[in-house]
């Protein structure tokens, strides 16, 4: 198959940052085309600088290299000044290691770390020369995938996909490949038909165009149902349980460009049972699972040897919870002194152990920053979202850092939250006055910061709060500015607290995008032929295209951008994604979702019996946790 | 060190070459030095840059050592540590004196595809009669007008057979090095304005030399009095 390069080559003097096309990061992988069976072209949605780090695209990248006939290239989102010359010049959608054009694999694997990439898939599948519609494609067409988290609800994209897998990828990826070599070896009988029948019907390949979708006349869903034998009536996610046996990446990708994460990322351990109840990844990930102590010092030497990094981050929903975390920290901090070697850790835990581990961390110098995340401005608040901090730890807690020489603490909140008054936000300024206070007090210093980050909340299918309401921008938007009144209103503290938000309307439509069924599709195909991209950048988003495009497209339909986001679900209702299998039960959601109502909190199963949330009786997987009692032992030196 | 940047690696930018060199050194377990502080960084100057989208066969780099190195060694560790196109070509001993105050003009290689020598010749032949020629160029700050013309100490135009076989005229161009620097689009747009030269595609720059000017106009290498120094010195270092 041969290269755009020369192609593309007289386009990029024109574009800026050329870099970013051209490939050749250390430890890429360009394999001879001929020599193998099964292609994947893996794309991260978004641009280059985003899409490079992320860590799903290089494991899976990586474990698909390894197999001999298997070839695995990586594609990203190009920016609109190469797009208009690459549509100009006839250029294709092309992969950036051996820019070999898109459509000219047999599987594009897209990882989808949230909705706003949607837009950009679009575009690709366009410029890639592929049909937008699945039912399009031809034998020819490569067979388009989607993972990563929002995945776990793939209606509103559900036209454009021939498939999803939900969950964990290395495992699946590889029987995927094996299913389509298979099919490919017999000479491809029965066609993309066929093949697509075969993922499907192991259970745990969702192919939406075997599922007929029924309305009812208020516009709700009537069932989502199988039209075809041999296709099971509902798809499950994948686990993988042994993180020692997948150390990915082995080789992490390092790109000449810069990069969103300058640094190498060692996955500590996948899962959270913290039950936060906003958090779909807590929710979808579960349960927990540790690498060992050694694997993550494996992972760190050879990571760092093949990369050069000057930075570990070790990764997780929660670093803090590792059940060995103080030993993985003081074995790398001993194991890396004197090698200007930086390790962080970000973990967003509430307590004084964070700042044990913080201080460990640092021991080689760079103390710039500590984050905490109370999510919640109010302790009424705190119990209806399971995030349990009281007002008290976290007071204790910024003292403590800032008593050890942190001058500037970072706190996370989220605005819009169920059931959450204009009380329950305005009281994210005094924490941060009371912080300010009290890290004054405990630094004997005046010029200590403390810089409040708000998001804003969008619930999230196969989370207690799918069925709730979601805030309207305007409501967000009127408690932010309250918000900013309050911190302002005493100058003596306020300027020692900075503020960082976006208004409510990006929110929303993310709303729409997560919670949509099949009718968003349109929207959708709507924005991006009115040239909706890169809807995760600010300067490109327009709320206007999106809102325009919902009621052209949904009103005649019976249904609104309004019925999908700031309209609470009924316990009856059928939801797009019921489905779509992620192991939690569906009466443990309604009831941790009445508990939220109630203001009851709810503790982590690691650390108390079972709470019945599904996941472990229906995947068959069980808590992979330590201690194991073992420590890092010195690295011998070179 | 002297060293290049070849092919795809021209599209990067000198941030992008100093922190691929940062990853390179720490690959090789160079021994560098580090500065004090907070945030310590490895010691490392460099001479000037290629701008973004131009090749080079003659960059330079100073970087401070902690102990030792053979400089033969040490660019056979590197090489291996850059990726390609990121060529370390030569390392050599400093003799103390300062790298930068012996590079003050570069020749420059530019091809035009698609454009006939004897075209070629006419529009440089036509800009080097100038005293002066303006060119307009977009930075941080909006448009400014600077003289390329003053910077161009010569230039010629390649005789010989076209690479290839496609039609392309090669100029080569040596350039002072100014404030604000006159870079190769800097010289394709004075013979843009003198001649209304358009190449049809993109033309592609490599410097090929860096130095100070001789009486001639040709450039001396700046590494001739470390390597001359060098060959007597390493053995004496603590």
């Amino acid at each position: 198959m041969e290269s755009v390069f020369p192609r593309l080559e007289p386009l990029l003097p024109r574009v800026s940052k050329p870099v970013q096309y051209v490939g050749g990061e250390l430890n890429s992988t360009v394999k001879d085309w001929d020599a193998t069976t099964v292609r994947w072209a893996l794309m991260y949605p978004d641009a280059y600088e985003v899409g490079l780090p992320n860590q799903g695209v290089m494991i899976l990248y990586e474990v698909l290299n390894e197999r001999p006939d298997v070839l695995a290239e990586r594609t990203y989102a190009v920016w609109p000044d190469l797009e208009a010359l690459m549509r100009e010049h006839d250029v294709p959608q092309f992969t950036v290691d051996g820019h070999r054009p898109v459509g000219a694999f047999d599987l594009l694997g897209v990882s989808f770390a949230t909705e706003l990439g949607y837009t950009n898939l679009l575009n690709a599948l366009d410029l890639a020369g592929i049909p937008l519609h699945a039912a399009d494609r031809t034998d020819d067409h490569p067979i388009v995938v989607a993972g990563g988290h929002a995945a776990f609800n793939p209606e509103p994209i559900a036209d454009f996909l021939d498939a999803a897998v939900l969950g964990d990828g290395e495992e699946a990826v590889l029987e995927i490949t094996d299913l389509v070599r298979a099919w490919k070896d017999e000479g491809r009988p029965g066609g993309r038909d066929e093949i697509l029948t075969r993922l499907a019907e192991t259970g745990s390949v969702y192919v939406p165009r075997f599922y007929d979708v029924g309305y009812l006349d208020d516009g709700g869903l009537a069932h989502v149902t199988p039209n075809r034998d041999r296709i099971p009536e509902r798809v499950a996610k994948r686990t993988t349980m042994d993180l020692d046996a997948w150390p990915y990446p082995k080789q992490p990708l390092v790109p000449l460009a810069e990069s969103v994460h300058e640094r190498m990322s060692v996955e500590i351990f996948r899962g959270c049972t913290r039950g936060c109840r906003f958090c779909q990844a807590g929710m979808i990930t579960r349960p927990v699972r540790e690498r060992s102590i050694e694997g993550i010092g494996e992972m760190v030497r050879r990571g760092l040897d093949a990369s050069g990094f000057e930075e570990v981050g070790l990764l997780s929903l929660s670093s803090a919870d590792h059940s060995e975390i103080a030993e993985v920290t003081k074995g790398l901090a001993d194991r890396y002194e004197g090698t200007n070697t930086g390790l962080s850790l970000p973990s967003t835990r509430v307590d004084a152990f964070n700042i044990d581990l913080a201080n460990e961390l640092s021991r080689n110098g760079r103390r710039s920053g500590l984050t905490f995340a109370p999510e919640g401005g109010s302790e009424r608040i705190r119990r209806v979202i399971n995030k349990m901090v009281s007002e008290e730890d976290l007071i204790r807690t910024v003292s403590a850092a800032y008593a050890n020489g942190w001058r500037q603490v970072k706190l996370y909140f989220m605005c819009g939250l169920p059931t959450e008054t204009d009380d329950d936000v305005l009281q994210i300024a005094a924490m941060a006055k009371e912080v300010i206070r009290a890290g004054r007090e405990a630094s004997g210093r005046k010029d200590i910061r403390c810089t409040v980050s708000i998001g804003g909340f969008v619930p999230k299918p196969h989370t207690p709060f799918q069925w709730a309401a979601q805030c309207d921008p305007d409501t967000v938007d009127d408690r932010l500015r309250k918000l900013r009144e309050a911190v302002n209103s005493d100058r003596s503290v306020g300027r020692n607290i900075g503020m960082r938000y976006h208004d409510g309307k990006p929110s929303l439509i993310e709303g729409l995008l997560s919670r949509g069924d099949r009718r968003v599709g349109r929207v959708i195909e709507r924005v991006w032929r009115e040239g909706g991209r890169f809807d995760g950048w600010s300067e490109h988003f327009s709320y206007e295209r999106w809102t325009g495009a919902a009621a052209a497209e949904l009103e005649p339909l019976g249904v609104s951008l309004a019925w999908f986001t700031t309209r609470e679900r009924t316990e009856e209702e059928v939801l797009p994604w019921d489905h779509l299998d992620s192991g939690l039960d569906k009466t443990w959601l309604w009831d941790d979702w009445q508990d939220a109502l109630d203001e009851r909190e709810l503790e982590d199963c690691r650390w108390t019996p079972c709470f019945d949330c599904g996941v472990c009786p229906a995947m068959g997987t069980d808590i992979e946790i330590g201690p194991t009692g073992r420590k890092l032992l010195p690295l011998t030196p070179v | 060190m002297r060293y290049a940047k070849r092919g795809r690696l021209r599209f990067t930018s000198h941030r992008d070459i100093a922190r691929a060199f940062e990853r390179a050194l720490r690959r090789a377990h160079v021994p560098m030095a580090y500065s004090q502080g907070f945030n310590p960084h490895p010691k490392i100057s460099w001479i000037g840059a290629a701008p973004t989208g131009v090749a080079s066969e003659a960059e330079y780099v100073e970087i401070q050592l902690v102990e030792p190195v053979e400089p033969d060694e040490l660019v056979a560790m590197l090489d291996r540590a850059t990726p390609p196109g990121l060529d370390v070509l030569e390392a050599v001993v400093a003799d103390g004196g300062g790298l930068a105050d012996r590079v003050e003009a570069s020749r420059w290689r530019i091809e035009l595809e698609g454009v006939t020598p004897d075209t070629l010749r006419d529009a440089v032949a036509r800009t080097m009669a100038q005293p002066v020629v303006e060119v307009e160029r977009l930075t941080k700050h909006g448009m400014r007008t600077i003289d390329a013309r003053a910077a161009m100490v010569s230039a010629t135009v390649v005789s010989g057979p076209p690479p290839g076989g496609v039609t392309c005229g090669i100029l080569e161009v040596v350039v002072r090095q100014t404030t604000p620097a006159v870079r190769p689009d800097d010289v394709l747009s004075a013979l843009r304005v003198v001649a209304d030269l358009e190449p049809p595609v993109p033309a592609k720059a490599t410097r090929m030399a860096q130095g100070r000017l001789d009486d001639a106009g040709a450039l001396a290498d700046p590494l001739a009095p470390d390597r001359a120094f060098g060959r007597t010195s390493l053995t004496d270092l603590p």
